[in-house]
């Protein structure tokens, strides 16, 4: 885009894309804004009027918002934490020649193509269930009692399922960073003195750190908003409800459309805040 | 020290053989160039020495210690790669004193090492940078100043100058060879150039196939070469080598002429080869005429002095230098 001309015809036919996209987030965004200051019950009377900042008040002074974002907060950290540390293992061991390495890597991506409501189920159904679920017959050959894993550990088992749907995502990403690391820098580093500990901390993990801020950043924006592992598994009961299923709750459940939209511009909020803690950490990996 | 001694060594890959046995010794201080067309060897001749590669049977010995079985970072051998093969996310001085951080060196002692590196290698100003802010020279710099601070008893290069512009190259070149006189520590350089390696090397060993053709001084190789794969490798021009009926003449079956041992005459001469000068290159100190319809070869190359001047075309007499004519017989073996 060297000339005045070219530039500007490049403008020109951004143009459309640009203003659909910014229509986009702009519509939503100021709608919800417009009702998150309104008492506005569908179903019982609909727009009652303006009411100012009573919908935020009401939803912060709520006893089950901080233990929203707690429960948010721990499941994109859980997440994050299990699919970073398994991602970055698994991806050194598929990057290892092997026999039938091209069938492997594909059924390994398998789980991100299986739509969340189905994972779950399948999750909740054929694994987690206390009296036909896979682990409960595992307990049960070992003599124990069976757990009831999405009642007694309710966080850990959505953390679990939701981990294992991202996991090859992370993987994948971080393969393709581990297969384009020069093998002359690692044998480099082994005539230098490296052990294979030193080689994995000195020249692998720094030459992932830009795959390993991609991944941090899309599974952060997806995991914030994470819905239908909750919904199809606890409804959001034993201490599973995130923001997103709060508001969900607030809005269908509670029929109370005013109330949810100030938790969206909560949500909002507490999106930007992570989001400008992981851009302080992180962000500089994707410079350079 | 850093005597390094092959025995015997064999490496396959499967079913392929890439060296068949071959025994081979480099003395201490000495700079010793492997150097072999692509493929021949030499490359993985070098990582069986570095380590990076376990040799399939024989052993390597290193000042008399088998060191077929240590680890590449206990050998004492340091390695200059190809793509140089820096730390992109360390600091030239970091890069520098990694293998010294690896082998727990006290601070004050590395501190040192880097500073006297860095002088040698003018790289004291770049000691902040990162590789990808450096040229290829000072990058190529940086691998050598990354060798140098460990203090091995011997320097491997693997083909280091390939990356390099025609200009750099010679350059760096100077520098490997001031820097070996400087501290006379045994190098071991593979190169595919002949020229790097008439250059720098004490001691030539000329690869094909795995198998080591010659060893010896870079004269000994250009004025008696074993055979016609030494005869036409060493030297560029490369030697003509023509067999059949002139060869038979010398009692040969084939001979060789180096280009620069022929004679160019407008006049018939007795015992000369008529042609037809086809390209001549000039270079300014030299001109390099290639003859053809000599009835001896494809093409005669010659290489005359720079002020020759013949046109595209021309009829020409070659008049070889019979005393340093090379003969070979049918199996390419020198003859006498």
């Amino acid at each position: 885009m060297a000339t005045q001309h070219s530039r500007s015809a490049a403008r020109l036919m951004m143009a459309p894309a640009v203003i659909l996209l910014l229509g986009w987030m702009l519509v939503p965004l100021i709608m919800t804004l417009y009702f998150s200051f309104k008492k506005y019950l569908p179903l019982r009377g609909g727009d009652l009027g303006w009411v100012g900042f009573d919908n935020y008040a009401r939803f912060v002074s709520s006893s089950s918002f901080w233990p929203s974002v707690q429960a948010t907060l721990l499941i994109v950290g859980g997440v994050l934490l299990i699919t970073l540390v398994l991602g970055v293992l698994l991806a050194l061991l598929l990057d290892q020649p092997m026999w039938g390495q091209g069938v492997v890597r594909i059924l390994f991506i398998a789980p991100f193509f299986i739509m969340p409501t189905v994972s779950a189920l399948v999750w909740k159904n054929m694994f987690m269930d206390p009296v036909n679920g896979l682990f409960a017959h595992l307990w049960k050959a070992f003599g124990a009692q069976p757990v009831e894993w999405l009642s007694e550990a309710s966080l850990p088992s959505i953390i679990l399922i939701i981990s294992w749907r991202w996991l090859p995502f992370a993987t994948l990403i971080l393969l393709t960073a581990i297969q384009s690391l020069d093998s002359e820098q690692l044998e480099a580093a082994e005539m230098d003195g490296a052990s294979p500990l030193a080689r994995f901390g000195h020249i692998i993990l720094p030459h992932l750190s830009r795959a390993i801020t991609v991944v941090l950043l899309i599974q952060t924006i997806f995991l914030l908003s994470v819905f239908a592992e909750i919904f199809v598994t606890t409804q959001g009961s034993f201490g599973t409800r995130t923001l997103t299923y709060l508001i969900y709750q607030r809005v269908l459940e509670s029929q109370n459309v005013g109330l949810g939209s100030a938790g969206g511009v909560f949500a909002i909020i507490l999106a930007n805040i992570v989001a400008i803690f992981l851009m302080r950490i992180v962000g500089k990996n994707l410079d350079a | 020290m850093g005597q390094i001694q092959l025995n015997q060594v064999t490496k396959s890959f499967g079913n392929v053989n890439v060296i068949p046995p071959l025994d081979l010794t480099i003395e201490d201080g000495e700079f010793c160039v492997f150097v072999g067309p692509s493929g021949c060897g030499k490359s993985t001749l070098l990582r069986l020495i570095a380590g990076l590669e376990d040799v399939t049977s024989g052993t390597i010995s290193i000042d008399d210690n088998d060191a077929t079985e240590i680890p590449p970072a206990k050998r004492g051998l340091a390695m200059v790669f190809q793509s140089y093969a820096l730390y992109p996310h360390m600091s030239v001085k970091k890069n520098i004193a990694f293998p010294l951080r690896m082998a727990k060196m006290d601070q004050a002692e590395q501190e040192r090492r880097i500073e006297a590196a860095a002088k040698a290698l003018n790289l004291t100003d770049y000691l902040d940078r990162r590789p990808g802010q450096l040229s290829g020279g000072q990058r190529q710099r940086v691998a050598i100043g990354r060798a140098i601070v460990r203090e091995p008893s011997a320097f491997l290069f693997d083909e280091p100058l390939s990356n390099l512009d025609a200009a750099l190259r010679v350059g760096m070149r100077l520098e490997i060879s001031e820097l070996h006189e400087r501290l006379k520590t045994t190098m071991i350089y593979v190169t595919h150039d002949q020229v790097e390696a008439m250059t720098m090397a004490d001691k030539i060993v000329v690869l094909r196939a795995g198998v080591i053709e010659q060893v010896g001084s870079p004269l000994e190789l250009y004025h008696r070469p074993q055979n016609t794969f030494v005869a036409g490798f060493i030297g560029s021009p490369k030697m003509n080598l023509i067999e059949g009926k002139e060869a038979a003449k010398h009692k040969a079956h084939t001979i060789g002429i180096r280009p620069e041992h022929i004679t160019v005459s407008a006049k018939r001469v007795k015992g000369a080869w008529p042609g037809v000068v086809g390209v001549s290159e000039h270079l300014g100190s030299d001109t390099i005429f290639h003859v053809h319809d000599t009835g001896l070869a494809d093409v005669i190359t010659v290489r005359s002095d720079g002020e020759v001047s013949y046109r595209h075309g021309d009829r020409i007499y070659l008049v070889p230098r019979m005393d340093v004519l090379h003969k070979f017989d049918a199996n390419g073996q020198r003859i006498a």
